[in-house]
């Protein structure tokens, strides 16, 4: 059946089981809108590109399904960018469509002309220019298998306006013929029984789990696991949710701001192992000095990754949950009672904690209400700063997919966006976007996007009215030269929920709190801003300066 | 140390971008490339050298299998090769000099390839050596323009294996 290429597309899109996309119309992307307009594909309108292709990625993260977004050519493949890398650097299946200048005015400075996919190349899995229409369902085929398959990420299809309208013949590719992209999944047998051999002679083990668990699903072959062998399990910040936070072998998350027993047990460990994790230097902090004694099984999907930042006793390459079963079947059970003695002093010695202060809300205290209140139960999506590392301290998540944060990049303004696509792939679900005042403000004009879609989002600001984690910094590192980090001036963030037509509430005294967020909880209409002013020079610990050793934290 | 890459790429557009970008972001220093199409019009060869250490070269060649273009990457370090790059290098010459720079080129299997009244120009093959030795013998003739190839290699008997 003849049909624009454009037509073709969205058929394609529809065949494939999307079932939305975010984007933001233009010249370029005229057509493929036009063929969208009949579409049951739903189209959601941010109000900024970035916006798109963050709400694609928490769409994403949220589902585990492809995200998609549509920007038209130069300035909207340009905002794309920041989205892409965000999605990029965690690992999150997203695909952007942009549209390009006609092929006759490609690379002449053209209006709206960039080079999409010369700007895009480091920070896509894979991006493909289509000049020839027939290519373009084999194109779009192969992008979402690149996206979804192996070690996930960001996959963009760059088509000039003249293909999306130039017509071509339906035919449903069925086949990718990729010889370049042939990931492993199965473990190799041999490095599996090497892995045994380690695991058997170990006597303080740790399981660190990361992103790629949650990436393949892995979560119940890691706690079946880790309970036959007894090893405590921490995190990545990415692989919060691995396993659920009141599971008696989890051990916190691990890191610059991790929890000190977290630390603790895989610096003192002799064994660690890592699944879906990639050793980032947030995680590790200095690596001549990480887990010195520790033997090491890396466990991932991505060969690259295995020796990138450390070098590995026994490197597996393989998908996370396949790995984890077989795995399973070869160690044998194992108690490790003098290490868990060790681990649990320091649990108990060194707990996450905070001092408590009269009259002030403090931000720790407001998540933990959240908590609270929500039963541990809500998507968590956060923005950037010390609000993250607070929410990641003190909402202790059950399931993966519940804790959605910008890992790698450390993106500002993610959190909101990001919180639109994860309450429309779960519109069950509680979503909070637990903000800071800076984050809040770098992409607030989706809030109209949530009201649009009637988006009953929660957003929480954390508002101590400065950039907080490089006030942090400053306060500790740079004699309190706060240079650039204090807003003397903010908006009045319930008047701007107002005027967005979202619900806006400010709480100014601690005994407020609880009651606030049960009002934000009963919004089922529309978004809801509660701005927390807690105090200013709160800060964030346990904290492991830059470079430093992750055993040596300021507690407090 | 230097390593010799041979890497089979999809014969597309911006594949060479792709490569390159990947050693310029990762602040790998390419110190020599040639490209081209191989036996087959889909495949293309980029020959590359590279200088880094082992754990480098892993990483290296790690990084290139991710891009999906690549289909092949073969380190010929410690394989028997034939190498060969070629230099076209025009030197100064009058009727006093001609006699002797026809001799070096003669002694070096070069080829004389355009002859003025004030130089020469002369082309040469052989390995990376060959040429700097070739080289330095025209340079007291004064060399006034110069070409080189990137290095291209191919491994010597049966075909290599990847390791």
């Amino acid at each position: 059946m003849e049909m624009t290429v454009a037509q073709a597309i969205v058929r394609f899109l529809e065949e494939e089981g999307v079932k939305i996309v975010f984007g933001y119309p233009g010249g370029a992307v005229i057509t493929f809108y036009d063929a969208l307009y009949n579409s049951s594909i739903k189209h959601v309108l941010v109000r900024h590109e970035q916006g798109a292709a963050h709400a694609a990625d928490g769409y994403a993260r949220a589902s585990g399904k492809l995200g998609v977004c549509i920007a038209t050519s130069g300035p909207g493949a340009t905002n794309l960018v920041t989205g892409l890398a965000t999605a990029f650097m965690d690992s999150s299946p997203v695909l952007a469509i942009t549209g390009q200048v006609r092929t006759s005015a490609l690379g002449k400075d053209s209006f709206q002309e960039a080079d999409t996919t010369g700007i895009t190349m480091p920070i896509t899995k894979h991006n493909y220019l289509v000049k020839n229409p027939e290519e373009v369902l084999r194109v779009f085929k192969e992008a979402i298998f690149i996206a979804t398959t192996g070690r996930k990420g960001p996959v963009l299809i760059d088509i000039p306006a003249d293909i999306f309208a130039a017509k071509i013949n339906y035919q449903y590719p069925k086949d990718v013929n990729l010889p370049g992209f042939k990931p492993t999944f199965e473990p190799h047998p041999l490095q599996i029984k090497k892995a045994v051999n380690l695991i058997k002679e170990s006597k303080r083990p740790v399981i660190f789990a990361g992103g790629g668990i949650i990436a393949s699903e892995a979560s119940e072959e890691l706690i079946k696991f880790a309970e036959k062998i007894n090893a405590p399990v921490v995190t990545s910040l990415m692989g919060k949710g691995a396993i659920p936070e009141d599971h008696p072998l989890y051990c916190g998350f691990i890191g610059m701001h991790g929890a000190a027993y977290a630390n603790f047990t895989i610096n003192k460990s002799d064994l660690i192992i890592a699944i879906g994790v990639r050793f980032s230097d947030r995680s590790t902090g200095k690596i001549d000095t990480f887990a010195p004694e520790a033997k090491i099984i890396h466990i991932d999907i991505d060969p690259a990754e295995i020796g990138e930042n450390t070098t590995p006793d026994v490197p597996i390459v393989g998908d996370a949950k396949i790995t984890l079963q077989r795995l399973y079947n070869e160690v044998d059970p194992k108690e490790n009672p003098e290490w868990w003695k060790q681990i649990n002093e320091w649990k108990e010695k060194y707990p996450l904690r905070y001092r408590r202060k009269e009259n002030v809300i403090q931000p720790q205290y407001v998540i933990e209400k959240i908590y609270e209140i929500t039963k541990g139960e809500a998507i968590i999506v956060t923005e950037v700063g010390q609000n993250q590392m607070w929410a990641a301290q003190y909402y202790k998540v059950k399931k993966p997919r519940q804790f959605i944060t910008s890992g790698g990049l450390g993106t500002m303004g993610f959190g909101l966006p990001a919180a639109i696509g994860a309450k429309l792939a779960r519109p069950n679900d509680i979503v909070i976007d637990i903000a800071g005042d800076g984050s809040i403000q770098m992409n607030i004009q989706e809030l109209a996007t949530a009201v649009t879609e009637k988006l009953p989002i929660k957003i929480f600001i954390l508002n101590n009215s400065c950039l907080g984690m490089v006030r942090q910094w400053q306060e500790l590192f740079y004699n309190k030269r706060y240079a650039c980090t204090l807003f003397d001036f903010h908006p009045d963030f319930v008047k701007l929920a107002e005027a967005y037509s979202a619900y806006g509430r400010r709480v100014e005294k601690v005994e407020e709190v609880e009651s606030a967020i049960e009002w934000a909880l009963e919004k089922n209409d529309a978004p809801v801003i509660i701005d927390f002013m807690v105090e200013r020079e709160e800060n964030v610990f346990p904290m492991v300066p830059a470079g430093g050793s992750i055993d040596k934290m300021m507690i407090d | 140390m230097k390593h010799t890459l041979s890497i089979l790429v999809e014969n597309k557009p911006g594949v060479l971008a792709r490569v390159a970008g990947l050693f310029s972001r990762r602040g790998y220093n390419i110190e020599s490339l040639a490209v081209n199409t191989t036996e087959s019009p889909n495949i293309s060869r980029i020959t590359l050298v590279v200088d880094g250490d082992e754990k480098v070269l892993e990483q290296i060649t790690k990084q290139l299998y991710k891009l999906i273009v690549v289909l092949k990457v073969n380190d010929y370090t410690d394989t028997p090769v034939v190498e060969r790059e070629l230099a076209l290098i025009r030197v100064n010459s009058d009727s006093n000099t001609r006699r002797a720079i026809i001799d070096l080129v003669e002694i070096f299997r070069a080829s004389i390839v355009d002859v003025s009244e004030k130089d020469l120009v002369i082309e040469v093959t052989g390995d990376s050596e060959k040429i700097d030795a070739f080289i330095k013998n025209l340079e007291p003739y004064g060399i006034k323009e110069m070409v080189r190839t990137g290095k291209i290699v191919m491994a010597r008997g049966m075909r290599l294996n990847n390791k």
